[in-house]
């Protein structure tokens, strides 16, 4: 069955697409359903994860420069900067309410 | 290469001026703080105020430029140059008011962080209103993003400012995830990073259209989330409410006006149809199979409706202030949505006006909790008799959001509803009109809180120091006076609205 061969040894565009819509729904489920502010912030990780597959992945199939792989250099970056700062509110989170359940931490509401 | 980069260099001079003043107040903290814990009260914030005010005028010089730096990644036109200095401007207004906040210079530990920090977000500000690259413009939402988590939680130690950070953060970084998804869809539609490039893609290529529709929609999330639009408005209340008020102040104009800047060029100069022909003057057209302004109308509605309805229930002012400010961001998108150059100046229009009104009654609102430790409405009881010059102002400041004459806000919400009508949005207008009525209910509660109840058995009069008074003056005129004298205004702002590359 050379189709079915094809497939799988030679993976296209659709095979990035699809992994990275998995992995994007993946970080969105974790967002809504992780209490743990870390896990949210995972979850989040993920979602920006999923952007880069689809950068590189029609950088080389589709329009064939580099700038998507260019961008998911920039975002690897961004990401790391954002899980610094996030981490850091996050401990002091922890300091202040001793506990990091944003379920827990609601002292501002309606 | 070099002589593109040199004279790219010399059209971006604002923004240099920014990086170096925030490594100059950085340093000029760390100097001081070594050898003695108060020093630098004066030294900091006059370095942060020296830097944006050269970058203002750097800003002001450009007027009248339209040429595209860096290769294309950052464009300097009227319009990106109206949106600098709306936001120049609140930044040394704000510099102003951290003088004054108790808040801000209880945690004088933090000052040189806190001014150099303020620097880097106005600098983000500015990028995200001059950006013409989808990296560019994710690079600048991102710089303004993280400092302003880092300046929600500015006062640490106090439990409210670190859980607004960090929802602030949740949110956030959802939100600019979503975004930076929808670019990665775009991008593999169109093969563009630069907006230019997208709107010949779009306008000349077959795109799948709901692949389009689901890339614009997560990229709305991101603005939307900037401008604090429903349904990406939940962390609005809560960031304002427990943000120091000077950030919350902040955030309420500069920060909604860079995403405004941003959601504007970007969905006029992508998503347009410039082979449309036969338009009347100074209007556009959507691209074809794709009326995104539709989507516009939709969450402006929602965002002016729910921030209203909201607000009333609210017993914390800032945190009515923050549903108010939603719903004004509902208004604000009325004027995109007409797809109109009009439309487009009233917009701009409704920036000035919004930073005198907005920024005048965040500054009653300091005041008087640096007097009462309180921010609740009960706590303005007796206000007007208490201090009166304070109670008149935020008389006017209100009747101005409410959008009555004869305040600034009356021309802000006229020129609004003129755009609206002209191009025969007339649902649109009653709705922003029945929703302006909904908004005085609130904004007059606690103006009877002020003057129709009385004060506290043990409330004295209020008194206010000098600078103070000044500085609630120098917010207080624009408000009455571009009420009544607005016509040079309304030039600038029409004359603003030309963005470089679109006709």
């Amino acid at each position: 069955m050379p189709p079915m061969n094809d497939w799988l040894t030679q993976p296209g565009l659709t095979h990035f697409l699809v992994v990275s819509g998995i992995l994007f729904s993946l970080g969105v489920f974790a967002i809504i359903t992780r209490r743990n502010a870390v896990m949210v912030l995972m979850g989040i990780e993920l979602i920006l994860n999923a952007a880069n597959i689809n950068f590189v992945a029609f950088s080389r199939f589709t329009t064939g420069t580099f700038d998507g792989q260019v961008i998911a250099v920039f975002v690897i970056i961004l990401a790391a900067a954002e899980a610094a700062i996030a981490l850091a509110i996050v401990l002091n989170i922890y300091q202040m309410f001793n506990t990091v359940n944003v379920d827990e931490i609601n002292q501002l509401r309606d | 290469m070099i002589e593109q980069i040199l004279n790219s260099l010399s059209q971006f001079l604002p923004e240099v001026t920014l990086v170096a003043a925030f490594c100059l107040t950085l340093l000029i903290s760390l100097i001081l703080s070594s050898k003695g814990r108060n020093r630098g009260r004066v030294a900091v914030p006059s370095a942060a105020l020296l830097g944006v005010a050269v970058s203002l005028f750097f800003v002001l010089d450009q007027a009248g430029t339209s040429q595209s730096i860096f290769s294309g990644m950052v464009v300097v036109d009227p319009f990106s140059v109206f949106f600098k200095t709306v936001i120049a401007g609140s930044s040394i207004l704000i510099i102003f008011f951290s003088l004054f906040s108790s808040e801000v210079q209880n945690a004088e530990r933090y000052r040189g962080e806190y001014f150099s920090l303020l620097l880097a977000l106005t600098l983000g500000m500015y990028l995200m209103s001059a950006s013409a690259n989808l990296l560019m413009m994710i690079l600048a939402l991102e710089l303004t993003s993280l400092t302003s988590y880092v300046l929600a939680g500015y006062t640490k130690d106090a439990g409210d400012s670190s859980e607004a950070s960090l929802k602030y953060i949740i949110y956030g970084a959802l939100s600019s995830g979503l975004m930076l998804y929808g670019v990665s869809l775009l991008y593999g539609l169109t093969g563009a990073t630069d907006i230019y490039g997208v709107n010949k893609a779009l306008s000349g290529g077959e795109v799948d259209e709901v692949a389009l529709l689901i890339a614009s929609i997560l990229m709305i999330a991101g603005f939307g989330y900037k401008i604090s639009a429903v349904p990406f408005h939940f962390w609005t209340p809560d960031v304002y409410e427990g943000a120091p008020v000077t950030i919350t102040a902040f955030l309420s104009v500069a920060s909604k006006a860079a995403g405004f800047a941003m959601l504007i060029r970007f969905f006029k100069v992508s998503f347009i149809d410039s082979s449309v022909i036969g338009l009347p003057e100074g209007m556009w057209a959507s691209l074809q199979g794709f009326e995104w302004n539709k989507l516009l109308a939709i969450l402006s509605v929602l965002t002016m409706t729910l921030g209203n309805l909201v607000a009333i229930w609210q017993n914390n002012l800032k945190r009515l202030l923050a549903y108010s400010s939603i719903a004004h961001a509902g208004y604000m998108l009325m004027g995109v949505v007409v797809l109109s150059d009009k439309g487009l100046a009233a917009v701009l229009i409704y920036f000035v006006v919004y930073l005198f009104m907005n920024l005048g009654a965040f500054l009653v609102v300091m005041m008087v909790a640096n007097k009462t430790g309180s921010e609740d409405i009960d706590s303005y009881k007796g206000l007007g008799y208490r201090s009166p010059l304070v109670g008149v102002a935020m008389v006017i400041f209100f009747i101005s959001l409410t959008g009555l004459p004869p305040t600034a806000g009356f021309i802000g919400k006229l020129y609004l509803f003129v755009a609206l009508l002209d191009a025969q949005w007339v649902w649109l207008a009653v709705v922003g009109a029945l929703n302006s009525v909904v908004s005085l209910y609130y904004y007059v509660r606690v103006l009877r809180n002020m003057f129709l109840r009385d004060p506290e058995k043990d409330a004295g009069p209020l008194a206010f120091s000098m600078p103070q008074v000044v500085l609630l003056l120098v917010l207080l005129l624009p408000t009455v006076i571009l009420g009544l004298y607005f016509a040079p205004l309304v030039d600038w702002a029409n004359a603003s609205v030309l963005m470089f590359g679109v006709r």
